[in-house]
């Protein structure tokens, strides 16, 4: 699986309330959450953002509150990635768990910036800074969890793990 | 190897002698958590699963907390969403307005947690019940819905950071004080993916009270999860509140932690979060002239009899500042109940608080108190991220409900030993 894409810049600690604000969970509804993705932190977001495009962190990307609703808006307005310095547990687990591509690497999110062109190589954590010529290498995921990416999320693989 | 509490739980719910961090396992589950708002989500993803029934009725609770009473029409068509599936699959333990609290504080009130458990819930404040030597740990939507579906799910092990709390805390030093004063010194991500254990013989001087406060935030500092030792003080309380059998676990003596912190309780002095992370700490000695437009007490994290208690002890007799809106949030209906009887209901609203029903209105920005741009809040609760609690542009300051309540009483952020 690859990502080609624009690149978003964020700083450290970047958390689920700005990702998507309490005030619009009342709905789940997944265009409705991407309307208004990321809203308090950069308010043109949901405007600019483009198919493809892809989201760098700082460190804790996606702390704070358990929302699925943030992994759920970022992966509707068509993010094709998020790459952070570190994630913050939950995110994490959310994101694998919907589907969400993510990968950890301190070194590419320090050395990205906005609106950089990335190239992205999931299976073997490859990230190439096109713009500037670099190539980051992140952690691969460990297997399970790579059966739960390809599955497209938990509940397929659920489904597909009579196991479970 | 040896190995902590955090570990030992979730190897004996795995089925295994021995477990070593970063392990990948499966574990079965002794209690599913969801609320209002994350619970639609897991339900959607539910009924994709193809399961038609959750696997154990009694082992699930949902608790509509977070726009409760039904805040708009949105919010009330996702309550009766959750309401409708809860009844359909016979959910034993769903709380409807009128028994419900908010979750945290209902939870270990009802008995659905004792020492032992492994619980995960669609919330991140589900690690509250650390306090009672369970494994509880905060996730996502289609995690609760995987847990509802198969009583299982998947864990990474976690490494540990052990803190040894030693002798009575100062003065106006709570759990809460305790807790932010630790976010402080190791930061939102100090913690990140793994357990923080709490033991020493400071433990001695905390309230069960004090140690859902602590073990509530340990998700500000990253944590997987928080996890006290349990005591006679854990064991009086569950015999008091459940019938449900537990079991006692120790960290082995050569149990491997990666970091050990001490903390000598009778030195920290009351402690507050400034805008906009948990982590930016000051004790009250450092604040200066904050002046306040209003003041919310309750929440998971300090909505408790205690500490209503603590706020009325305050506030009784006195009037609170003109121009300050002080909102009130006793956590369950039982504590609300308690609270009527013993006077502190009275003594607030003489004061001029407003006493709400249940609810985490304002913590999350949802109703009951939402900021305008510019304005400022004391906050009892656990969060102080930008927007948090309304505007974009409005500030959060997390603290104690002693500071809260002095702050109430002179319209800024202040020590209560000077009221």
């Amino acid at each position: 699986m690859k990502a080609k894409g624009r690149v978003f810049k964020y700083k450290d600690n970047v958390d689920t309330d700005v990702i998507i604000p309490a005030r619009y969970l009342n709905t789940f509804d997944p265009q409705e959450l991407a309307a208004h993705c990321l809203e308090d932190l950069d308010p043109e977001f949901s405007q600019r953002v483009q198919a493809g495009d892809i989201i760098v962190a700082g460190k804790n990307f996606g702390c704070g509150s358990s929302r699925e609703h943030a992994p759920l808006a970022i992966k509707t307005a068509k993010v094709s990635c998020v790459i952070a310095a570190t994630f913050a547990r939950i995110f994490y687990r959310n994101a694998i768990n919907i589907g969400l591509p993510i990968l950890e690497s301190p070194e590419a999110a320090a050395g990205t910036e906005a609106g950089d062109e990335l190239e992205v190589d999931f299976d073997q954590g490859k990230i190439v800074n096109l713009t500037k010529g670099q190539v980051f290498q992140a952690q691969p995921f460990p297997e399970f969890m790579q059966k739960i990416m390809a599955a497209e999320g938990l509940i397929n693989h659920i489904k597909a793990e009579s196991k479970w | 190897m040896g190995m902590t509490m955090s570990q030992k739980i979730l190897a004996a719910h795995a089925g295994k002698g021995e477990v070593r961090p970063g392990e990948l396992l499966e574990a079965n589950l002794d209690l599913v958590l969801g609320n209002d708002v994350t619970t639609p989500v897991a339900i959607n993803e539910f009924h994709k699963t193809g399961y038609t029934q959750v696997f154990d009725g009694e082992k699930i609770a949902i608790v509509p907390d977070h726009f409760t009473p039904n805040k708009d029409l949105k919010a009330a068509e996702q309550c009766k969403m959750v309401r409708e599936f809860a009844h359909q699959m016979g959910i034993a333990n769903y709380f409807e307005v009128g028994a419900m609290g908010i979750e945290h504080c209902l939870i270990p009130e009802q008995g659905l947690a004792v020492p032992g458990d492994l619980i995960i819930g669609a919330d991140s404040h589900t690690c509250t019940y650390g306090a009672l030597g369970a494994f509880s740990t905060g996730v996502g939507s289609t995690d609760m819905a995987a847990g509802m579906a198969t009583g299982r799910l998947w864990f990474k092990v976690p490494s540990a950071l052990k803190f040894v709390l030693k002798n009575q805390p100062a003065p106006w030093v709570s759990g809460k004080d305790i807790i932010l004063h630790i976010i402080g010194q190791i930061g939102v991500d100090g913690a990140l993916y793994k357990s923080m254990e709490f033991m020493g013989d400071g433990l001695a001087h905390l309230s069960m009270d004090d140690r859902f406060t602590i073990a509530n935030m340990a998700i500000e500092a990253g944590a997987k999860n928080g996890i006290f030792m349990v005591d006679a003080k854990t064991i009086a309380y569950v015999k008091e509140h459940s019938t449900k059998a537990y079991r006692i676990y120790e960290p082995d003596a050569d149990a491997v932690y990666d970091e050990e912190y001490e903390l000598d309780l009778s030195t920290l002095r009351p402690t507050v979060a400034f805008p906009h992370l948990p982590a930016n700490t000051k004790t009250i000695d450092e604040v200066e002239d904050i002046q306040i437009d209003q003041v919310v007490i309750g929440s998971c994290t300090n909505g408790r009899l205690s500490d209503l208690r603590t706020a009325a002890g305050i506030l009784k007799g006195k009037k609170v500042k003109k121009g300050v809106r002080v909102l009130v949030f006793p956590g369950t209906q039982r504590i609300y109940l308690q609270a009527l009887r013993e006077g502190i209901i009275e003594d607030l609203v003489t004061a001029g608080a407003v006493v709400s029903t249940p609810t985490c209105g304002p913590c999350l920005g949802g109703h009951m108190g939402i900021l305008a741009r510019g304005e400022r809040a004391v906050s009892t609760t656990n969060r102080n991220f930008v927007g948090r609690m309304g505007h974009p542009e409005s500030e959060v300051y997390l603290a104690s409900p002693a500071v809260a309540a002095a702050s109430a009483l002179t319209g800024k952020i202040t020590d209560p030993a000077q009221v």
